[in-house]
């Protein structure tokens, strides 16, 4: 039996690997009830390979999870009973209208008959597609059938819900459709949730704390304003067609903290942005670089991950090489 | 309990989608009034092992029985779709047994290929056999019998395959030599005896077999007596899932 456990989700040292691939490196981390939890990564960073070993997917090559007191190794029933599930990828039955995907959910979660159509109504109303329901799935449009599999997920009562990337090809409108809900949903059912994306944004927004992984690895965790708040000082964006230049020129004094270069721009971390702003451009002047555009502003939680991943996580629709990137990734799984 | 209850489930969604392919349907009247009517009526064979029946009502069981192959093979696709759709994910995560998993399945798509081959038996007037309604229902069993192992052949095979295309390819290979020599066309008397060891291990040799027994009554000569007809075929079934649900569990 599960004893009542201070922690819903307990992970320590979990490990993946794939032959010579270290997937997810020696994880520990644990999640308190009610609490929204963001794992934020890059692609690849193996945020979705942890997510499948929690929900008893993949088998870990070391180290214990619990879910709800329960090992993910030994006991992966009663794990797949405490736990709700939204993939990356759809996974309805687009033959059946919503409500018969529910009614085959809750069948296969063993909810007992007397009180099944009572909670299919609930969930149904909290992502407010009722009066969709008796539709064929393939009716649905991407966000119904997102909203639809969150209702799902939540149907059988789980102590927590998993979320793997859920605005994942869907518009920035039915994004925040989502994004609405989720929040709803942790406030009303006060239910865990563990999410991961790779848009700041989200996990901004919903998450209560949020775990920097790359590489497999924790490289940050605390909730999103103490990341933040940990980064004292400011951001400076300079753009500039002599970025290498400029970065070599400002390395070579002491007013910046930290330098990154990406896309013609060059993002400075200083201390106080409004007195170092004059000199960066008295440098450039020094030098004869040409200053498009400058702008300082607090550090995001975007600044946060470069700075732990020395990388930028590109918002989707960005450029085409990484919607290319992210099609391919799909289709690989 | 909720095993059982895992797999109603599962065996309802198999047969609603089935239900509700409105194609599927129509096709499953046509394959089949096409081998009656017309290979039916152009053949004409005269060593039939039968003195007092003719070409028609000869291959009636034996069209039946290719009914049943053939749609029991194709219900594989089943397994493929769900892994291209993602269904397959969300039932790998329910807390049920891959062998109910299994099982809800196999059931539901047998389902599926009997009401598919009870169809043929519309046609029967057509080809003048008179099947009465008594022959008909001790028929139902032997349908039964020989779709729970057919089924497994195609789920097993289904869920080796990468692809839509390699499942397509390896179905014509195996049905085809399984309907061929399995006596459902023509008598297996001529057949070198290297191919008839073939229809000796073939399970639709004795599905086909039991058919005629149960249909043509005391026209038909059979190959075997009825009761070993339907133990060959248990051995199959019992064969087919031991090794399908070996094979579907190990995947991932």
């Amino acid at each position: 039996m599960a004893q009542p456990e201070k922690h819903v989700i307990e992970v320590k040292g979990l490990t993946k690997t794939f032959g010579s691939l270290v997937a997810v490196n020696a994880l520990t981390f644990s999640v308190n009830p009610g609490e929204v939890f963001g794992l934020l990564g890059p692609n690849g960073a193996g945020k979705t390979t942890l997510l499948s070993m929690l929900c008893t997917i993949l088998k870990p090559t070391s180290g214990t999870a619990l879910i709800n007191g329960f090992d993910v190794t030994k006991h992966p029933s009663d794990v797949r009973r405490s736990i709700g599930i939204v993939f990356q990828e759809p996974s309805i039955d687009d033959r059946l209208t919503g409500r018969e995907n529910l009614e085959m959910h809750a069948n296969l979660y063993g909810i007992p008959v007397p009180i099944q159509k009572k909670r299919i109504d609930e969930v149904l109303e909290l992502v407010e597609l009722q009066d969709r329901a008796d539709s064929l799935m393939r009716t649905y449009s991407g966000g119904m059938r997102r909203r639809l599999e969150i209702a799902r997920g939540l149907l059988h009562y789980p102590k927590a819900l998993f979320l793997d990337e859920p605005t994942i090809g869907l518009d920035p409108q039915t994004r925040e459709h989502i994004w609405h809900y989720v929040s709803e949903l942790s406030k009303r059912e006060n239910i865990t949730m563990i999410l991961t994306t790779h848009y700041m944004e989200e996990a901004d927004k919903l998450c209560d704390r949020v775990a920097i992984i790359d590489h497999g690895k924790i490289v940050a965790l605390d909730k999103p304003e103490q990341l933040k708040a940990g980064f004292e000082g400011d951001v400076i964006s300079v753009k500039t067609v002599a970025v290498k230049e400029l970065a070599e020129k400002l390395r070579g004094s002491n007013l910046v903290r930290e330098i990154r270069e990406h896309d013609g721009e060059l993002k400075l971390i200083v201390g106080d942005g409004g007195k170092v702003l004059p000199r960066v451009v008295e440098a450039a002047a020094e030098i004869g670089v040409y200053i498009e555009a400058v702008s300082i502003h607090k550090p995001t939680l975007e600044d946060v991950f470069m700075h732990y991943t020395g990388r930028e996580i590109r918002e989707e629709g960005g450029d085409e090489y990484h919607g290319l990137a992210a099609i391919k990734r799909r289709g690989i799984k | 309990m909720s095993e059982l209850r895992g797999i109603y489930t599962l065996w309802l969604r198999e047969v609603k989608r089935y239900v509700r392919e409105k194609t599927r349907l129509i096709s499953s009247f046509v394959q089949p009034l096409l081998w009656l009517v017309i290979f039916g009526s152009g053949m004409r064979l005269t060593s039939l092992g039968a003195t007092s029946v003719s070409y028609q009502q000869f291959i009636f069981p034996g069209i039946v029985g290719q009914t049943l192959l053939f749609t029991s093979m194709f219900m594989g696709i089943s397994v493929i779709w769900d892994r291209e759709f993602g269904f397959l994910k969300e039932i790998m995560v329910a807390p049920i047994s891959r062998l109910s998993v299994f099982i809800g399945k196999m059931i539901g798509g047998s389902t599926d290929a009997v009401i598919q081959g009870s169809f043929v038996f519309v046609f029967s007037f057509i080809v003048g056999v008179r099947v009465s309604v008594e022959a008909f229902l001790l028929s139902l069993p032997v349908m039964i019998l020989i779709t729970f192992g057919m089924v497994s052949v195609g789920l097993t095979l289904a869920s080796l395959m990468e692809s839509l295309e390699s499942f397509g390819a390896i179905q014509t290979f195996v049905n085809l030599p399984l309907f061929f020599l399995s006596g459902a066309l023509f008598p297996l008397t001529y057949v070198p005896d290297w191919l008839r060891w073939v229809s000796v291990v073939n399970p639709l040799t004795y599905g086909v077999d039991a058919l005629r027994i149960i249909i043509l009554g005391k026209a038909w000569t059979p190959i075997a007596p009825l009761y070993y007809d339907l133990l060959a075929l248990v051995i199959f079934d019992l064969a087919m899932v031991f090794v399908s649900t070996e094979i579907f569990g190990r995947r991932k």
